[in-house]
């Protein structure tokens, strides 16, 4: 007896149906089956927030969620997300106060912060500390992240634009 | 590490879902949330042979305001809770401890019914229905009962919920307007499992408080009433002597037990602390 489950879900805006065992979480799935690379595997249990994705807007450990559980659920990754551009700004502040050393983190931080900047868009330094406390990085000591989400809350509120490291590279 | 096979399936209603519980067994588990559920399938510290997803169960969702009560069902998340005016207005105290619970993006899956079912001595909401008098709905093979929440949480990870059982709601008496409270809880770093914390909610009379009900969470093997302290502070003017003399009853009545990184001494004090911080706080 097979325990597959057939599952159809929009991964980064293209509808995919496939077969899944029950016991394959969401990041397996989009990495292994998809080859969608962006959302890392650090812990496997929640502690780090290195798979973190976005499930009908919200962004979830990709970890703790079963690819059956995403049946019929729209899933964004850091992939699709820059391809739509909704991170660019973010993306662009990270890379202007070096935010990030290995990057293994980025994916994440990255998801956790876009949802933070258009929730509480007048977030304090503080609230911002606290909201990404859930996601670890071991390489900058978060102070350089902190600054970059901060930067983009500030040009948000202001109607500006993060100008770019590189100028039309 | 990657959890063990296992099947799932996703009934679309409560009848439903009682059904394959009881068919199922013991080695059936309910999926909600899942957010301790699937690090413990992850961890191979739980191997069910079937996994009933129970989100599609319209009588489990939503927050409604019936009366002097507020229904909080099963599969309401901790961010519906943190970003519901039903709950900011008529549970404040919900209001205020959702912020410790784990982050951001687990609280967008994890439930309150999950946490209360699964009875983590360190978590919130077992606490916060303790003090603020919940009552759960519980629907088994036999029908529906009510439980209060004093007699739900009746030893570590175990509640009065039978393995047929499913929690479908909460009732909660809505807070009126002389009814402080405070939520304090201490731990390593924001979103941690707590060192020790307290939900307390009063009636507040000028400088007394009424009514008072104190419960320590993640002390012991389920959250725990002060009743001794609480009788001391009741009805009382509240000064600095008779907080320095709760703090002692309630350090004396409280058996704390140590976890893996504290120890029981440790929490003892802390039941203190956090005491202390609550009463200056509630009479502010």
């Amino acid at each position: 007896m097979s325990l597959k489950k057939k599952i159809t879900l929009t991964v980064n805006g293209v509808e995919v149906t496939a077969e899944v065992e029950p016991r394959m979480h969401l990041v397996d799935f989009l990495r292994e089956e998809l080859h969608l690379k962006g959302p890392h595997l650090g812990c496997e249990q929640g502690a780090c927030g290195a798979c973190t994705v976005k499930v009908d807007g919200q962004i979830i450990r990709g970890c703790l969620y079963l690819a059956v559980q995403a049946n019929g659920s729209v899933v964004e990754t850091v992939e699709g997300l820059t391809k739509s551009g909704a991170l660019a700004d973010l993306q662009e502040s990270f890379m202007r106060h070096n935010a990030m050393q290995c990057g293994f983190c980025s994916s994440g931080m990255l998801l956790a912060a876009s949802e933070l900047v258009e929730q509480q868009p007048k977030a304090s330094r503080e609230e911002v500390r606290e909201w990404i406390s859930g996601n670890y990085c071991r390489c900058t000591g978060y102070h350089a992240i902190v600054d970059a989400i901060v930067a983009v809350l500030d040009a948000r509120a202001k109607g500006q634009k993060i100008k770019p490291v590189v100028a039309n590279a | 590490m990657k959890a063990a096979a296992f099947d799932y399936v996703k009934p679309e209603s409560l009848t439903e879902a009682l059904g394959l519980l009881a068919e199922a067994g013991e080695d059936a588990r309910l999926i909600a949330g899942g957010q301790t559920l699937l690090a413990t399938l992850n961890m191979r510290l739980s191997e069910p042979s079937i996994l009933i997803d129970i989100t599609n169960l319209s009588e489990l969702k939503g927050i409604k305001l019936d009366g002097k009560c507020l229904r909080i069902g099963a599969l309401v998340t901790h961010t519906e809770i943190e970003d519901s005016d039903l709950i900011a207005k008529h549970a404040p105290l919900l209001k205020a401890a959702v912020p410790h619970i784990a982050h951001r993006a687990i609280r967008n899956l994890g439930t309150w019914g999950g946490s209360l079912a699964y009875g983590d001595p360190a978590a919130e909401w077992p606490a916060c229905s303790l003090t603020l008098d919940a009552t759960m709905i519980i629907h088994g093979p036999s029908g529906e009962r009510k439980v209060a929440a004093k007699d739900f949480f009746i030893d570590l990870y175990t509640t009065s919920l039978a393995s047929d059982d499913i929690l479908v709601a909460t009732e909660i008496p809505v807070s009126d307007g002389a009814q402080v409270f405070c939520f304090q809880e201490l731990a390593r770093r924001h979103g941690d499992y707590a060192v020790a914390g307290l939900a307390a909610v009063a009636q507040k009379q000028g400088d007394v408080l009424t009514q008072c009900k104190f419960t320590f969470f993640s002390v012991g093997a389920t959250p725990v009433m002060a009743f001794k302290a609480q009788a001391l502070i009741d009805g009382k003017k509240l000064n600095e002597q008779l907080i320095s003399d709760a703090v002692k009853v309630a350090r004396a009545e409280i058996e704390t037990i140590a976890d893996l990184t504290n120890s029981a001494e440790a929490k003892q004090h802390l039941v203190g602390v956090l005491l202390e911080r609550a009463l200056k706080q509630m009479i502010a």
